[in-house]
């Protein structure tokens, strides 16, 4: 039995790793996919303490080493359920069954979807949800980007730079995002505002090659034709598999506040997944902290484990 | 065998031409999940010798990336024979790769 298993290896499941072991407890880690998390898609992180200027691969892999230094376990599963027993945790994934005295939930945040037929099967061949990732490959093409708050803004500034044409598509006629931004995106001539419209189906023969633009205020659609849509409708948290275990808030966020303590004893959660105002890597670090000694103390105090 | 670093000049010997699978990696130093991805594949292709994984910088190969319609990173292109027969895009692990070419 592990004293603690945390579930993701984000910062805030590494930084838990390495508080941990630091309290003499046995870890294990499991993550779905490579370690890091989100902030390895980052080419440039500039609010790092210590780190005036890392690539988010670089900063991960530090805190993965140091973490794996201190002799926590990685092991590179999901997790399918996570289990409260009477006096232990189980933490089942595809392939195995691990029982702990405490379980952290780690496991961040992911980008929304529009929820559109195909979008699955056209992520790498023309949807894409990241423009500082994939925008190089739209080079004198034409693309759209969805959304209204600062991402979107971003993306599209960004993009301006490298397409030919730049669609924004916003439900609404006011964005959410700065309107600082929303004015350089003025002055630019590629640049194109398409408010009040939501896109209702995606197009696509090999790649993506059109989207159909509904209108809502008059309900009229719209055929376009696009190279690239960027989707940047927000994020939300990946805790699906643990709605019947913890209390989530209306968001989907596990409802722990900043002690990282969920409503069922011995199971705690760290970073983006969590209820909380800011959702940085500092205040992933921070949480993993937190959680991991709010960890240490159950077992330590509980009388069972004594 | 080790993964193959394959440019223009080669690439139509070292993939097309091939016989057998191919896995071809289009990547790029500046792409985090890539990088994740570099040593997963260096321990596929140890482990599984009839398989030929070649790696293909965009940066430098513009072209090749252009004419086989990459447009995110990292992109697994899964050959047959010379012929393209599957492609994923974004990090996987080795285990998903090993189901992709149906190892
Ligand atoms: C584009 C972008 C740029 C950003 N730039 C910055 C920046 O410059 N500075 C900054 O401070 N913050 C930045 N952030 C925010 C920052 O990345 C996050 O706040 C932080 O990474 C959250 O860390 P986390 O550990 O909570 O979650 P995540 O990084 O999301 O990690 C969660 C991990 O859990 C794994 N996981 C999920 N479900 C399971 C499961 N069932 N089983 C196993 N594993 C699972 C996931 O695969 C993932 O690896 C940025 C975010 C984005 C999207």
């Amino acid at each position: 039995m592990y004293d603690i298993i945390i579930v993701g290896a984000g910062i805030s499941g590494m930084t838990a790793a390495i508080y941990g072991r630091r309290a003499s407890k046995s870890v294990l880690v499991l993550e779905g996919a490579s370690y890091g998390g989100q902030i390895v898609n980052t080419a440039s992180v500039e609010n790092y303490p210590a780190a005036p200027n890392i690539s988010g691969f670089d900063l991960a892999t530090e805190i993965y080493n140091q973490a794996k230094a201190l002799g926590a376990e990685f092991k590179f599963e999901k997790v399918l359920e996570v289990k409260d027993l009477d006096t232990e945790k189980s933490v089942v994934t595809k392939k195995n069954t691990y029982s702990g005295k405490t379980v952290i939930l780690a496991t961040g945040s992911e980008n929304r979807k529009l929820g559109l037929e195909n979008e699955n099967t056209l992520i790498g061949t023309g949807i894409s949800y990241c423009a500082t990732c994939d925008g190089a490959f739209y080079k004198n093409k034409t693309v759209a980007v969805v959304g209204g708050g600062n991402t979107a803004l971003e993306d599209a500034l960004y993009l301006s730079d490298i397409a030919e044409k730049v669609y924004i598509i916003h439900r609404r006629d006011t964005f959410r995002g700065e309107e600082s931004t929303v004015e350089i995106l003025r002055q630019k001539e590629n640049v194109v505002f398409v408010y009040n419209s939501v896109v209702k189906k995606l197009n696509a023969q090999k790649r993506l090659e059109s989207i159909e633009i509904e209108n809502t205020a008059d309900g009229h659609t719209e055929t376009v034709n696009i190279n690239g849509l960027f989707v940047a409708v927000g994020r939300i948290p990946v805790n699906s598999a643990f709605s019947g275990l913890v209390e989530l808030d209306g968001s989907g966020y596990v409802a722990a506040s900043e002690n990282c303590r969920t409503n069922v004893p011995g199971i705690f959660a760290a970073g983006d997944n969590r209820t909380k105002e800011i959702r940085q890597l500092v205040t992933a670090a921070a949480d993993g902290a937190v959680a991991a000694t709010q960890a240490v103390n159950f077992i330590n105090n509980y009388r069972y484990f004594s | 065998m080790s993964v193959i670093k394959v440019t223009a000049d080669n690439f139509e010997d070292e993939v097309v031409k091939s016989n057998g699978t191919v896995v071809a990696d289009f990547n790029a130093d500046w792409c985090g999940p890539c990088r994740m991805l570099a040593p997963v594949l260096e321990d596929f292709a140890e482990e599984h010798k009839n398989v030929k994984v070649v790696s293909i910088n965009i940066d430098e190969e513009d072209e090749l990336a252009e004419e086989y319609d990459v447009s995110s990173i990292p992109c697994l292109v899964f050959f047959k024979d010379g012929v393209e027969f599957d492609r994923s895009v974004g990090f996987r692990q080795k285990e998903d790769i090993e189901e992709l070419v149906g190892e």
